[in-house]
């Protein structure tokens, strides 16, 4: 995909910007620790989905640059060789909750609704995705429900993700005008299609997460995919530059920056927790952040 | 006349009087009306930037309107107050030497008394010891603008009610235009295309046990913990035109490459850097006055909290051009960003992207 799909914080914000949040938030990153958990108490298996193979249309995340200008990546289409397994559901509140009690995530402030500098309440809201997750924190989650269940899960690959998406994977092409030469019109091009995306956003798409299902399910049963609760993939941010006839020059690519998928692709920064706009950084970040794992078959 | 009403608010914010001073013979001035009918900020009311026509009576219409407004697109609730609806309340233009006539109503079904204090007028607090009134009153206030410049008013009905109202939204800006119009420093005339009218505020929204921002079913409700927050005078929202956002997607601000855009920006409680990201102030007069030569050429300027300023820029180059406080704490994590869509072609000379993001280069590497 192209250099400004998710105009979000690492997506568009000048380098400047991000730098301050990266001073910021820093600080809350630090601490994702290594409390590794010695508990084993048994985990019932989560809800999984089964997709069997098949193709679909895709466009690569990539921010990718030809002849010195942006462009899209081409659609193309995909096969999946094997079984997908994914969960149903993004990971609960409750679900993370019991991460934290075993000492192998961290207690997140207002991780689950009503909750704030790690109190957990008794009467939080379990049914409701777990939100203001950073990449790191859902890395954790992912290693102490493999241990725990002695069986290997992870996030999903963005392609992963798209093809549990289904229909709800959002296309992120780059308008026509935000490909040019013109720096001008690029940002005019990428702004208006923002804001064309989000002219119905409100009313139930605020931050607050909404009881599991609330946004029903996909043609595979995934449920609340593209709801107002965005997830983050293992997808490393790359850079790809293309020559003039369209030939790959160069990938660069930054696992510091995570690609989260939803309504519409974002960049984060994987230690952030709650993305926000502001200032000059252009476009709508996504409204929270959470996550859904997948079985790992190959390992 | 009962002037001793700032100590009775003071100890009851619900006392009030009827006992304004008749309206004063405003027909000994023999001079031509002129109704001017208010519009939401950031646009401003049509008006003639120099003017052959002698003086006038200039007539304007405020009302007080206290109400709850969404702040964030968070859903945040604020019990504000605002003259016309609107935060910051519209921008009145005139001419210097014009009189300024203006009607304050209260309606009926407000709570609290107002009134308006205009720093461009003098005498009687602003005009503020003149024009205090309950619901369910209106008086009439007529002052002279024999100084030039951008000028805030806000309310001011004594004792902690001041902070109070202002911080929740009482306040807006006069422009008072030389009759012959703006200058620069060597007295050769300024013109504008455009003109937009940024109020900046600070809002203070209490926060539960849980820390949650909390909404109020009155605005009296709101008052205690409110007052406790302001106290502490850090705010939890910095945003312009009334909402973090209010500014921004679709309610950017149109300009075109080429364009002279006149920028008004108000603060009545909190001092203000603006900047314009890729951007610079051409003309600025700072403190707002226009008698003062102005400034040329600015990254940054300050606005003093209970003033306003001016800034001449011509765009240049299209894009977004945020126009933010450069406290950027404030900018990017308490709402105070405004974006410009600025439409035309690139100038290539003014800036190029002489290489595309891609890997490090040998030679770079090499050094």
């Amino acid at each position: 995909m192209p250099p400004s799909t998710p105009p979000t914080l690492a997506s568009q914000a000048p380098s400047w910007a991000l730098a301050l949040l990266v001073v910021l938030l820093g600080l809350a990153a630090v601490a994702t620790a290594n409390r590794l958990s010695s508990a084993q108490a048994p985990i019932a298996l989560p809800d999984l989905v089964e997709l069997g193979p098949g193709a679909f249309r895709y466009r690569d995340p990539a921010d990718v640059w030809r002849d010195g200008q942006p462009t899209s990546a081409p659609l193309q289409s995909i096969r999946i060789a094997g079984r997908l397994r994914i969960m149903r559901h993004q990971v609960t509140a409750a679900d993370y909750q019991r991460c934290v009690k075993a000492q192998a995530c961290l207690a997140i402030d207002g991780a689950i609704d009503g909750a704030i500098d790690g109190a957990i309440d008794a009467d939080a809201t379990p049914d409701r995705p777990v939100v203001k997750v950073s990449w790191r924190d859902a890395d954790a989650y992912a290693a102490w429900l493999s241990r725990s269940t002695g069986l290997p899960f992870r996030l999903p690959t963005d392609r992963e993700w798209a093809y549990a998406a289904g229909s709800r994977f959002a296309d992120d092409a780059e308008p026509a005008d935000a490909q040019g030469a013109d720096p001008g019109r690029r940002v005019l091009a990428r702004y208006d299609k923002d804001v064309d995306r989000n002219a119905g956003r409100d009313a139930g798409f605020g931050k607050t997460p909404q009881p599991i299902g609330t946004f029903g399910a996909n043609e595979h049963g995934l449920l609340d995919v593209a709801g107002n609760v965005w997830e983050w993939t293992d997808t490393c941010f790359v850079r790809t530059t293309l020559d003039a006839l369209g030939a790959v020059e160069a990938n660069v690519v930054n696992c510091g920056v995570r690609l989260v998928e939803g309504r519409h692709r974002a960049y984060m920064p994987d230690f952030i927790r709650d993305a926000r706009a502001g200032g000059c950084s252009v476009g709508t970040p996504p409204s929270a952040v959470g996550f859904r794992l997948v079985l790992d078959a190959a390992r | 006349m009962p002037m001793d009403w700032k100590s009775t608010l003071a100890a009851a914010c619900l006392c009030l009087g009827g006992f304004m001073p008749a309206a004063a013979a405003a027909e000994a001035l023999n001079l031509p009306r002129q109704k001017i009918e208010l519009v939401a900020p950031p646009y401003v009311h049509a008006h003639e930037q120099a003017t052959a026509a002698g003086p006038k009576i200039m007539e304007f219409r405020l009302v007080a309107e206290e109400k709850q407004i969404v702040i964030d697109d968070e859903g945040t609730k604020l019990r504000a107050m605002t003259f016309n609806g609107s935060i910051p309340a519209p921008l009145m233009v005139v001419h210097e030497g014009d009189y300024v006539e203006v009607t304050l109503v209260n309606p009926a079904s407000n709570t609290m008394p107002h009134n308006i204090d205009f720093h461009s007028a003098t005498g009687a607090s602003g005009g503020g010891d003149l024009t205090l009134i309950g619901p369910g009153e209106q008086v009439m206030l007529r002052w002279k603008a024999t100084r030039t410049g951008v000028f805030i008013y806000h309310c001011i009905p004594g004792g902690p009610m001041v902070p109070w109202h202002i911080a929740s939204g009482m306040s807006g800006a006069v422009m008072v235009l030389p009759r012959d119009g703006l200058k620069d420093g060597a007295g050769k005339p300024l013109s504008y295309d455009r003109v937009y009218y940024l109020g900046e505020q600070d809002f203070y929204v209490p926060r539960d046990a849980k820390g949650k921002f909390k909404s109020y079913t009155t605005h009296v409700d709101a008052f205690a913990d409110t007052m406790d927050l302001m106290h502490k005078l850090i705010p939890t929202h910095v945003v312009f035109n009334g909402a973090v956002g209010a500014l921004t997607g679709k309610n950017a601000m149109p300009a075109k490459v080429g364009e002279r855009v006149l920028i008004i920006h108000s603060q009545a409680d909190r001092d203000s850097r603006p900047h314009l990201v890729g951007g610079h102030g051409d003309y600025v007069w700072e403190t707002g006055k226009f008698a003062n030569p102005p400034q040329t050429d600015l990254e940054t300027w300050f606005i003093r909290g209970g003033s306003a300023g001016a800034a001449l820029y011509k765009f240049l180059q299209p894009g977004i051009v945020a126009y933010v406080n450069h406290n950027m704490i404030e900018a990017f994590e308490l709402g105070a960003t405004a974006h410009f869509r600025v439409e035309g072609p690139w100038n290539e000379d003014l800036m190029t992207q002489v290489r595309a993001p891609g890997p490090l280069q040998k030679t770079n590497l090499e050094r």
